[in-house]
């Protein structure tokens, strides 16, 4: 199991999302036109050089503060399940819209990739996306792909296999808040760091504490809880 | 220090607009990311979608597009399942001629014809001739629009109405799929968060008619709403009484909802996010096979599945005699007394008690009991079977209460069952089943009675 890698699927619903899984899986799973609530999560292995990379595809959501189930689903699993890898799926035709739920994930964990999809789409409305620049600013890499045509996967493949491997380093760009925000996470931090340690990230966690995320209390207190128990 | 404590600090230095700050820089900051990093070359962006939704939601023409979306689904049901629908009856018509001189070529006992083909074979036969045809239609249309993107349109337009009386908007698309089942769409509420809205999609949504009752309502309507008028002007009448029957369906939804809301369910609707996803110009081929083969052939099945065995049941009721009256009979005439207040009779009253497992078998089980007493006729055509309803006393009145109370009445047996299974209250479960029967009771009452009292019958 030293070659396995779980790589979670995250994006807003009509993204393409279930349609990056199916591609690349192979496995058949319905897509629904409206979002629904995900039970079980769908997952499927791919084979990539010497690794297996374990898919798993979270419900679609627009973000990522806990609203719906739906959202705490995903949330928890990237923050609590730690996959090695976390890839944000993005509509290119509407990035400005998407980019809400990606800046989210890059305050929650490291290992994020940012996968525009739908990019034959985009160029033809004329969109040109430089993906360098968005990585520049971003700290995790950008990358473009047209799920539907079965563009740009050797590219993400390599990626996901460079990330896992560590020949790259993730360095996400965190959003800075007004200065009143950023005063109070700095006196919360600290604190969260001493009590939790490095399991989670202590300034995400500050900020949803500040936010009055009771659900997100709940979770860390069950979790957190058992693990001193045992 | 615990996390508790240090989430009470928090909450202290924290302020209420917190939250819309956070989002704000979010968004300013992606506004930032898509300023740098993207560029719009060409100023042709797909406003198509744009255009077409400022058409299909718009506050003016948004309802009655979808009322004519509606009507011409509908025709095109009804007047694309007439000649299909005749053919297949008269074909199980002259096949039942060779059953019989079969059985009676192996000197089978009477009960054995009795059972086998004019109970088994008639009763499922006239499922298969009444109903696939107009499913065959019916499905791959509806999933058409839904591939086109219509649905969600058809969810927008609706949100404010279900809002008002104190619902979710998701419930247009739960009610959107009782068109279809009911038994499905009770599961589908899963997609309302909320337990106080999914409630009210889940006891709710039996007042769209699902497949099982378009048979019943096509055939009654057709029959005796548009007896006078004939050729194409007849689909278009009979359309428009089932449209006006489902607007009826729909406005019932809309009161129950906003009575339970005030009442037993009390609250202010959740909000929730919808999104309108560009018209796509579905895979028609792809779409049509796979409506039509997957989901009519499974509807059909189950039908055949229960309509076999509440065949045999209602001839073996009809046959069996205490004294010189059947079984049937006895419950005929104890219910009858109750139907004619509702303006219908023991024999329709029965069908429907029958016809709890599944919906698709009331009407066949009705015409077996008509046919057990007596005036045995031929099934051969839609005539033959007015002819049947007429010589039991019908009239238009006792086709639009029976139409009514199949729109109004309890839910199935497999609906009753999933709702259980998602409520898990016994409680909701029998509400589920009283709310609709007491109002399927009421309306035709207060419909007879008006009738009766003023003298245009």
């Amino acid at each position: 199991m030293g070659n396995s890698y779980r790589v979670a699927l995250a994006g807003n619903p009509n993204t393409g999302k279930s349609t990056l899984f199916n591609a690349l899986t192979g496995l058949r799973q319905h897509t629904g036109n409206w979002a629904g609530k995900t039970v079980s999560l769908a997952q499927g292995d791919i084979q990539y050089k010497d690794k297996t990379f374990n898919l798993i595809d979270l419900p679609g959501t627009y973000s990522l503060f806990s609203n719906s189930s739906d959202e705490e689903v995903a949330r928890n699993y990237i923050v609590f399940e730690k996959p090695d890898v976390t890839v944000v799926v993005l509509d290119a035709t509407s990035l400005e819209r998407n980019f809400n739920l990606a800046l989210q994930v890059l305050e929650m964990t490291k290992n994020v990739i940012i996968c525009i999809n739908l990019i034959d789409v985009a160029e033809k409305q004329g969109i040109t996306i430089n993906e360098r620049i968005l990585t520049n600013r971003l700290g995790v890499p950008v990358i473009k792909i047209s799920a539907r045509n079965k563009k740009g996967f050797p590219m993400l493949l390599d990626t996901i296999d460079r990330i896992v491997t560590g020949a790259i380093d993730c360095q996400p760009v965190q959003t800075t808040y007004p200065d009143d925000i950023e005063e109070q996470i700095k006196k919360i931090e600290p604190k969260v760091s001493e009590l939790i340690g490095n399991e989670l990230s202590a300034r995400w966690v500050s900020l949803r504490l500040l936010d009055g995320d009771e659900n997100l209390l709940n979770e860390i207190n069950e979790r957190f809880g058992q693990k001193e128990r045992a | 220090m615990s996390i508790q404590q240090l989430y009470t600090e928090a909450q202290q230095l924290s302020t209420a607009k917190l939250r819309d700050d956070i989002v704000q820089q979010l968004y300013e900051r992606s506004h930032r990311l898509c300023a740098e990093g993207i560029k719009y070359t060409k100023s042709n962006r797909d406003t198509r979608t744009e255009k077409l939704d400022a058409i299909f939601t718009s506050p003016i023409f948004g309802f009655p597009i979808m009322l004519t979306m509606l009507g011409v689904l509908f025709y095109l049901t009804i007047a694309g399942a007439n000649i299909p629908s005749s053919m297949l009856a008269e074909f199980f018509g002259s096949m039942e001629k060779y059953l019989t001189a079969f059985f009676s070529f192996i000197h089978a006992p009477d009960w054995v014809h009795g059972v086998l083909v004019l109970g088994l074979y008639r009763g499922t036969t006239w499922v298969i001739s009444v109903m696939l045809p107009p499913m065959a239609i019916f499905f791959p249309t509806f999933a058409l629009l839904e591939n086109y993107g219509y649905l969600p349109r058809v969810a927008f337009n609706m949100d404010r109405l279900f809002k008002r009386v104190g619902a979710h908007g998701k419930q247009s698309l739960t009610m959107a799929m009782g068109f279809g089942c009911n038994a499905a769409a009770v599961i589908s509420t899963r997609i309302i968060e909320s337990p106080r809205e999914r409630m009210l999609a889940i006891l709710t949504n039996n007042f769209v008619p699902c497949n099982g009752r378009w048979g019943t309502l096509i055939v009654l309507a057709s029959l005796f709403m548009a007896a006078n008028f004939t050729g194409g002007l007849k689909s278009l009448v009979t359309t428009g009484v089932i449209v006006g029957i489902v607007m009826f369906g729909i406005i019932v939804t809309f009161f129950v909802s906003w009575v339970l809301s005030k009442t037993a369910l009390k609250g202010i609707p959740t909000h929730y996010t919808l999104e309108l996803p560009p018209y796509r110009k579905p895979k028609i081929f792809d779409t049509v096979v796979r409506s039509s083969l997957t989901k009519s052939w499974s509807v059909l099945m189950r039908a055949v599945k229960v309509a076999a065995p509440a065949a045999i049941l209602t001839w073996v009721f009809a046959n069996i005699f205490i004294g010189d009256t059947s079984i049937l009979m006895y419950a005929v005439e104890f219910l009858d007394p109750f139907g004619k207040l509702l303006g219908l009779d023991g024999y329709i009253m029965m069908a429907f008690i029958l016809g709890l497992p599944a919906n698709e078998i009331v009407l066949p089980i009705l015409l077996m009991g008509y046919l057990s007493t007596g005036s045995l006729t031929e099934v051969d055509s839609l005539v033959d079977l007015k002819q049947i309803f007429l010589d039991h006393g019908w009239t238009w009145l006792t086709a639009l209460n029976m139409m009514l109370f199949s729109l109004l009445h309890y839910p199935c047996g497999t609906t009753l069952l999933n709702i259980y299974k998602e409520t898990k209250s016994k409680k909701w479960t029998f509400l589920a089943f009283l709310i609709p029967t007491v109002i399927a009771i009421l309306v035709p009452f207060i419909i007879t009675q008006t009738v009766r009292f003023f003298g245009w019958m």
